[in-house]
């Protein structure tokens, strides 16, 4: 590892996993992660507009928060000197208050640019837990800089190819 | 999203917005650090980028905000003085959904492609494009097209700061 600036591209190979995440999602995760990203429709903290609109059995996290987990996912992997480059979410089911988030991730990629950037591309799921049984709510196919050395920093990139 | 393409039909005035820059507006407020600490709180997000400021002046210069709140910083205040109806984010989504009649909708596909850093202070200004409508579909959500729209963002300098894409699925429910 780089130290106390998290991986560098020698720490990486393909094939690696990532540390699973898993946390207890409450009303409060979803309405605060609702409410942090100013989204205020009501199928994100109104129970009975969710059931009875959207016709699921709770209210459920909104894409941008999703995407701040995500984030949170990676950069505690790479520490504060990986940069996000690109992340594309596919949401196939929803993660509701109560279930329990469970957040995988994979090394799909690792390489260098002609710039001399260090890249990784990660296959990463949030799944959800509802009474035992486990689904996929959305993947998210994840590009992120890391230092190539521990004086490295993407940050200071003067090229930046996402 | 498993979909039946059930047929196209879509009407003029709708495929000659593709590729049209819309609503270019500017963002309501500056890019601020409550919103920084909230997202993170609501993550559990410890990334020292965002709370010290001696690792944030080492690594990135100075403070940023997460990359992934690119759409924080431009979706409109719930209620603003003088204002009759609410403004919606996202607008080329919303008629889409009035022009074609459907009146659900889900997001399927989001991607993000970040650029420069975002910064307290910034005032970001975005621009809306759509890039495709499909032809008729049905899902098990129900019948109605799958949509591609790009949001453009820029910082006050006209630098790039981000591109997002979202795929939309407007439908009408089943039965």
């Amino acid at each position: 590892m780089g130290g106390d600036a998290g991986v560098i591209l020698a720490d990486v190979k393909v094939g690696m996993n990532l540390p699973e995440l898993h946390y207890d999602v409450t009303a409060t995760t979803v309405i605060l992660g609702a409410l942090a990203s100013r989204d205020t429709r009501p199928m994100h903290h109104d129970r009975d507009f969710a059931q009875q609109r959207n016709g699921v059995r709770d209210i459920f996290m909104n894409t941008p928060n999703q995407a701040a987990w995500f984030e949170r996912f990676v950069t505690d992997w790479t520490g504060p000197k990986g940069r996000l480059g690109r992340m594309k979410f596919r949401m196939r089911d929803s993660v509701f208050a109560g279930d329990e988030m469970v957040m995988r991730g994979r090394v799909t990629d690792v390489g260098t640019d002609d710039t001399g950037c260090a890249w990784v591309s990660l296959e990463v799921t949030m799944s959800a837990v509802t009474d035992g049984e486990e689904r996929i709510a959305t993947t998210c196919d994840v590009r992120v800089a890391i230092p190539v050395d521990e004086k490295d920093n993407p940050w200071r990139h003067g090229t930046w190819r996402p | 999203m498993t979909a039946t393409d059930t047929g196209s039909n879509l009407p003029a005035d709708v495929s000659d917005l593709i590729g049209v820059v819309q609503y270019e507006e500017d963002g309501e407020f500056p890019v601020e650090r409550g919103y920084i600490w909230t997202t993170c709180a609501s993550v559990e997000n410890g990334n020292p980028l965002f709370w010290d400021d001696e690792v944030a002046a080492e690594t990135t210069d100075g403070p940023i905000a997460p990359p992934t709140m690119i759409s924080v910083w431009f979706r409109p205040h719930h209620w603003a003085p003088g204002r009759t109806e609410q403004h919606l984010p996202l607008k080329v989504h919303f008629d889409l959904k009035e022009r074609l009649d459907l009146p659900e909708a889900v997001m399927t596909d989001n991607e993000i492609v970040f650029h420069a850093p975002v910064r307290p202070g910034d005032l970001l200004r975005t621009r809306q494009i759509l890039r495709s409508v499909s032809g008729e579909k049905t899902t098990k959500l129900g019948t109605g097209r799958f949509w591609v729209i790009e949001v453009e963002y820029l910082n006050q300098d006209d630098v790039l700061v981000g591109v997002e894409s979202y795929t939309g699925f407007g439908y009408r429910r089943s039965g």
